[in-house]
């Protein structure tokens, strides 16, 4: 058969068109010439999860407050006028008004223009350490669940360190160095050129794949067992092969979910440092140190925190709604769930 | 079965050894507590300032595997009010972190109960009312709970309680610090406890409850569906008696595993409320710690962190026993 020599798919459904007219009138009418719409190809999972994707509430719900908050984040600058960190010497401590957007603080720091500034930072930190940590969660876990032996009781071993002592003390012991790159250790002072958010990511992401290494390497087991792993393997592929030929792919989904959620985790983590002066200093902002400057006026001052509190829990809240909506849309019956 | 989770007790013992003295090794590696007596006026001499760190056994000039050793040896062979060495004001970590370890504690497991049971509750609820208005509103409230982070909800508490405290005029809700100095009497002093209590339990107790909500309905909707919810039915037992009987004890299998996963982040939480509200817990005593480099409090804090993870890893392993006969062999 002409399928065994493997023509590209559009040829095979010309092929068909021309043998049998019917297919042709078929074809014509349901608009499949149109390439990418064969219908003799099975629905690919990508569409799949997309067209499952459209019907969730959530997804929209979400994706909106994330991109809102996104755009507000790049492009809210042009609405104003006043730098970030830039004082207003006949504005101390102004309520919300036309001038200052968002009012100003005892010294008469415009809030707005750190809140765009701070936003920036924090989806920066965000979107780079939840891709990391994913990989390296990638990594790990499928090398574990594949390999077995003694790198698998390794990692059993760091996962099961998680166990008891939380991320966030590993996230505070390391602190130090990012508050001021001169405390990284002798053997680690070749990272000193980074700055503070750029460590900040490295820690992060170097800290929070645990749990999800540990579902990969789940996965991976029973992967393993499969017919064409088996085949694969005995037909001589190397491992790295294998595992991104037919391990990752499988559990691609499982780390698209991780990734959307671990962004949520990266921010809350980048917030609570900052927050108690341990992350971001000082003349950079983040939300975790407007949110730090903005707590002892809460009462008198409210919009000082109200705010930065109402646009981190804006943006958690869209990152977990859009992480749900992918999960159901994914996977339906996973567990994936970060604590 | 008893052998299972003694074997299991060993395991998290090991591993709190060795998370504690990881977390001293990195402390050592990443804190520089010397900077605190050089930006004293007028300076201290050099000798003065190692003779001061050298007596912590916090000096940055002896090897961080020296310093580790013989912060080991201390461990081992000290009486046990010594065990953890000083931190930086003097004062034995021992007896602060018995010293602290009530108010965290107090807290801490009212929260996290509280905070499981109204999860578990939510979680089932919403499952058996799938899609409607009331599961509709308890997932997003949940939704926004778990983005709050308990700093965050606690300072937003603080605030309606103050506007609570003006509207009625009097200082009904109190909030700074564990207890208000000198109240007198017993039930005085019991219900000053409770109402300082009060907030940052809330605050505690919301955030665990959500996380808890959303894994459970998702739990209890897995379970909704299977077969023997059904035969249960077809036998005549009411729907709450299934659902309750043979559902949700089901369905609370993945949860004590998950309780235990969790647990760490309720404590960074409470860690964080214990700031916000001027509690002079544990949480406290480690996120100071950090902000002025003593390498010892910190190693006491994490190791009464790994202690307190340990228990509940092993009450979480007792708890699945409990629930899932399998496993009772």
């Amino acid at each position: 058969m002409s399928m065994n020599a493997q023509p590209p798919a559009d040829h095979s459904a010309d092929l068909a068109q021309d043998i049998d007219p019917t297919a042709k009138m078929f074809a014509e009418r349901t608009g499949a010439n149109d390439r990418n719409r064969n219908p003799h190809r099975p629905i690919s999972r990508g569409r799949l999860v997309w067209r499952r994707l459209k019907t969730k509430p959530n997804f929209y719900i979400g994706g909106v407050l994330v991109a809102v908050i996104v755009a507000f984040a790049l492009f809210g600058d042009l609405f104003n006028i006043y730098a970030q960190g830039q004082q207003d010497n006949f504005n101390f401590n102004s309520p919300p008004s036309g001038q200052h957007f968002f009012g100003t603080d005892a010294i008469g720091v415009d809030l707005y223009a750190s809140m765009t500034s701070a936003l920036r930072k924090s989806l920066l930190i965000g979107f780079l350490a939840a891709p990391t940590s994913t990989l390296i969660a990638a990594i790990m876990g499928s090398l574990a669940g594949y390999l077995g032996g003694p790198f698998e009781m390794f990692t059993n071993w760091l996962i099961n360190l998680l166990l008891v002592l939380p991320v966030f003390y590993v996230l505070m012991i390391v602190s130090p160095a990012i508050a001021d790159p001169s405390n990284l250790p002798a053997a680690l002072q070749w990272l000193g050129f980074l700055p503070a958010w750029g460590l900040l990511v490295l820690a992060i992401g170097l800290f929070s794949w645990m749990i999800m290494a540990q579902i990969v390497k789940n996965q991976t087991k029973s992967l393993k067992e499969r017919e064409y792993v088996k085949a694969a393997r005995f037909m001589g592929v190397s491992t790295p092969t294998i595992l991104r030929r037919h391990i990752i792919p499988n559990v691609a989904s499982l780390l698209i979910i991780d990734g959307a959620l671990g962004v949520a985790m990266a921010i809350l983590a980048e917030t609570s440092l900052s927050f108690f002066g341990l992350g971001i200093q000082a003349p950079d902002v983040s939300l975790g140190t407007l949110l730090q400057d903005g707590t002892s006026a809460a009462v008198s001052r409210p919009w000082l925190f109200v705010i930065p509190a109402s646009f981190l829990v804006a943006l958690l809240t869209g990152v977990a709604l859009v992480g749900d909506a992918l999960r159901d849309a994914i996977d339906p019956t996973s567990e994936v769930n970060r604590a | 079965m008893i052998k299972y989770i003694l074997r299991r007790f060993v395991n998290y013992l090991i591993l709190t050894v060795v998370a504690t003295v990881f977390a001293y090794i990195a402390a050592s590696l990443f804190f520089f507590p010397r900077r605190r007596y050089l930006a004293v006026n007028p300076p201290i001499p050099e000798e003065s300032i190692d003779g001061i760190l050298t007596a912590y056994g916090v000096n940055d000039k002896d090897p961080v595997l020296l310093r580790t050793w013989w912060w080991i040896e201390r461990v081992v062979f000290e009486p046990l009010s010594q065990k953890l060495g000083q931190d930086l004001n003097g004062d034995w970590v021992v007896n602060e972190i018995f010293g602290r370890a009530g108010l965290s504690l107090r807290l801490l497991l009212l929260g996290a109960l509280l905070g499981a049971i109204l999860g578990v509750a939510f979680g089932v609820w919403g499952a058996v009312r799938q899609y409607k208005a009331s599961d509709q509103i308890v997932s997003y409230a949940s939704f926004i709970l778990i983005s709050t982070p308990t700093f965050v909800g606690g300072v937003i508490l603080m605030i309606v309680a103050t506007k609570f405290n003006n509207l009625i005029g009097v200082q009904a809700i109190r909030f700074t610090g564990p207890y208000t100095a000198g109240t007198e009497g017993f039930f005085p002093q019991v219900w000053d406890g409770f109402v300082h209590l009060l907030l940052p339990t809330i605050a505690l107790m919301l955030f665990g409850a959500a996380g808890y909500s959303r894994y459970q309905r998702s739990l209890m909707l897995d379970v909704l569906g299977s077969d023997f919810i059904r035969t249960a039915r077809a036998k005549g037992a009411t729907r709450s008696h299934a659902l309750v009987k043979h559902g949700v004890r089901v369905a609370l299998i993945p949860m004590s595993t998950y309780f235990a996963y969790s647990f760490g982040t309720l404590v960074a939480g409470s860690a964080f409320l214990e700031i916000i509200f001027s509690w002079d817990g544990m949480g406290k005593y480690g996120i100071v710690a950090v902000q002025t480099s003593d390498v010892n409090a910190l190693a006491g804090t994490v190791c009464f962190t790994a202690v307190l993870l340990l228990l509940s890893s092993t009450l979480s392993e007792v708890l699945y026993a409990a629930l899932d006969p399998r496993v009772r062999v």
